[in-house]
């Protein structure tokens, strides 16, 4: 369980995310805003708490890996390695610009930090079950973290994987499903209806577990259960929102990839100004207790 | 590269299969990082003695090319040196994207071993005969594309494979190959091989249409014809500077693959003579068809791929010139 001041640091680090990712994507314009939002928490967790990680040494033999399948969310985690020092926060702004390290999709050639390059759907479950094989062949105790979206779950790449990784007993895998409930053309319900996430990976031989997606408490008490569990591989079905916590975002039905209008870059100042407020306060409560 | 050839082209006593087995096992004694990976065919490639001796470094990933293609990437991103094998057909179409972004675009260091090329699926049929394969595959970025002609050159390759970084294609027979090199041969991939000498026309092929084009070139010495035959072992990096040296010392070429003639080593060889050396040419290959059952040698009848085809090439060629 979290104590007091590591939550606060938490709620405070995936706030620095949000306004981080949301800043980004307003200089440019446009962006895979939905899906970078609805990861924010997690990655807040991740890399504020739970991975091993040197940020001035990211390639350090040791370290846990993430692997984001779904590499469209992108700009939420070049928002977190920044923050973490992978690289200058200046960076953030060049997000897709011509020359940038920061494409749309993550890339491992490109991006310090990032571990494994994605964009074609699918695919991640496979490399990180590769990252996991060969971290685990090599006798290391690094965790391979895998964020898969749920319309992801469409490709039957997902499903090969679900099957090798259960029968290879891969318990240093901890999968993430971002269970945002919408793809790129609308609800997944409506296109090819996944039913209960969880019970199909429970029947894959998974570890599984159904948790609130916007609750950093909540996904770390998740990844510690996980910990315990030897000889299969997990999964945490993250409930999100497509958008999360950016409210004109989270109203916008097509918000996988939004075009700004004027209106849009209106509310996202607004958004902007409620983030760093809510910063202030982190602050204001730190200067408090010391 | 030494270059020793064969006195007589005449089918090997080992199984390319069984060359490339042993070949990797005495490979994985000295490197630890080496890996292999299968999708359900390590019976058929004769694998299991590999199995057997690196249980903790093979994986039969099941009917699974995307997966294991995947995988090796991942792999591959730890240090490790995969190995993957599958059908030609299913390790290139089956899984292009898998190949094409979590392999070359990721610059992963994985060998994909294409087993069962063109006519040699045979009795598989149409639905495992790949023409396109090496096609496909060239047409990756930074892609390295070859067909070892015989278990010569197949071990020589493998050898240097380990050692090398990058995404690898190798077309592989499973069965015997007829004997083109000696042992003590060494190879340079990207450097094709003059195997005869010839000023009037210079044959180039690659794989099981090596040794008839070697057989194509002697029926042509006997009507007058001096031919020359080069081994292209790499259809990609092609050897630029033969064939353009080719094309200036006997002013006729004539490519043979058990390929699709589009996208394979006829399209290779033309990109150059074109930009290069405009140079009259003919194509010996598969004419944008799907395969077919059959044994091989009524196959390579069927899609004309036999020495008498290649002659008839060259005295068009002749005539043309």
């Amino acid at each position: 369980m979290l104590n007091q001041k590591e939550l606060n640091q938490l709620e405070k680090f995936t706030t620095e995310i949000r306004l981080e990712t949301l800043k980004e994507i307003k200089n440019l314009g446009f962006g895979h805003i939905g899906g970078a939002m609805s990861i924010v928490e997690t990655l807040a967790v991740l890399y504020g708490k739970v991975m091993k990680i040197k940020p001035k040494e990211p390639q350090w033999e040791d370290r846990d890996w993430l692997v984001v399948s779904k590499g469209h969310a992108g700009p939420a985690v070049y928002a977190t390695l920044a923050l973490k020092g992978y690289f200058s926060m200046e960076e953030l702004m060049t997000l897709n610009k011509p020359k940038t390290n920061l494409p749309s999709h993550c890339d491992r050639n490109k991006t310090i930090g990032i571990d494994m390059t994605t964009g074609s759907l699918g695919q991640g479950m496979s490399t990180a079950i590769g990252i996991a094989l060969g971290n685990r062949l090599d006798r290391r105790d690094s965790y391979t973290y895998l964020i898969i979206g749920d319309g992801e779950c469409d490709e039957g790449q997902v499903w090969e994987g679900a099957l090798f990784a259960h029968h290879h007993k891969l318990d240093h895998l901890i999968t993430f499903i971002d269970a945002n409930k919408k793809q790129l053309d609308g609800y997944t319900k409506d296109i090819n209806d996944l039913g209960d996430i969880a019970q199909k990976f429970t029947s894959f031989g998974w570890y599984a577990q159904d948790v609130n997606g916007a609750d950093v408490a909540k996904i770390y008490e998740a990844i510690e259960k996980v910990k315990e569990v030897k000889g299969q591989p997990s999964v945490i079905i993250l409930d999100t929102i497509k958008g999360q916590g950016i409210k004109f975002v989270e109203e916008t039905m097509a918000n996988h990839h939004m075009r700004f209008s004027a209106a849009d870059h209106k509310a996202a100042e607004q958004c902007i100004i409620e983030l760093e407020n809510r910063l202030k306060e982190y602050q204001v409560l730190k200067q408090i207790k010391n | 590269m030494t270059i020793l050839l064969a006195k007589n082209n005449i089918k090997e006593e080992i199984e390319m299969r069984n060359a490339y087995c042993q070949t990797l096992i005495e490979l994985a004694k000295k490197n630890d990082q080496i890996v292999v990976l299968d999708a359900d065919l390590m019976s058929s490639m004769g694998m299991i003695p590999f199995l057997e001796a690196f249980p903790e470094r093979t994986f039969n990933c099941g009917v699974q090319e995307a997966n294991m293609i995947g995988i090796a990437a991942g792999l591959s991103a730890t240090g490790k040196i995969p190995y993957a094998h599958t059908f030609g057909p299913f390790a290139t179409r089956r899984c292009y994207d898998q190949v094409f972004l979590s392999g070359a675009y990721t610059k992963s260091n994985i060998r994909i071993i294409g087993s069962d090329p063109g006519v040699t699926a045979a009795y598989n049929g149409g639905t495992h005969m790949p023409f396109e394969d090496m096609g496909i595959m060239r047409n990756i970025p930074e892609m390295t594309v070859l067909e070892p002609t015989d278990s010569i050159m197949l071990i020589d390759i493998i050898k240097q494979l380990a050692k090398l970084y990058g995404m690898f294609y190798i077309r592989l027979l499973r069965s015997n190959a007829v004997k083109i090199y000696k042992e003590g041969t060494t190879f340079k991939i990207g450097k094709a091989v003059k195997l005869k000498k010839g000023k009037d026309v210079t044959i180039i092929a690659n794989g099981i249409m090596v040794a008839e084009a070697l057989h194509s070139a002697h029926m042509l010495e006997e009507k007058g014809i001096s031919t020359r035959v080069l081994d292209m072992i790499t259809l990609k990096p092609i050897d630029k500077e033969e064939i353009i040296a080719c094309a200036k010392e006997t002013g006729a070429i004539v490519t043979v693959e058990n390929h699709n003639m589009i996208n394979g080593l006829g399209s290779a060889v033309a990109e150059v003579l074109a930009e290069n050396i405009p140079t009259p040419m003919e194509r010996v290959g598969v004419k944008d068809l799907f395969g077919e059952v059959g044994p091989a040698d009524y196959l390579k009848e069927r899609f004309e791929l036999t020495a008498n085809d290649i002659v008839r090439k060259v005295e068009k060629i002749l005539k043309r010139r």
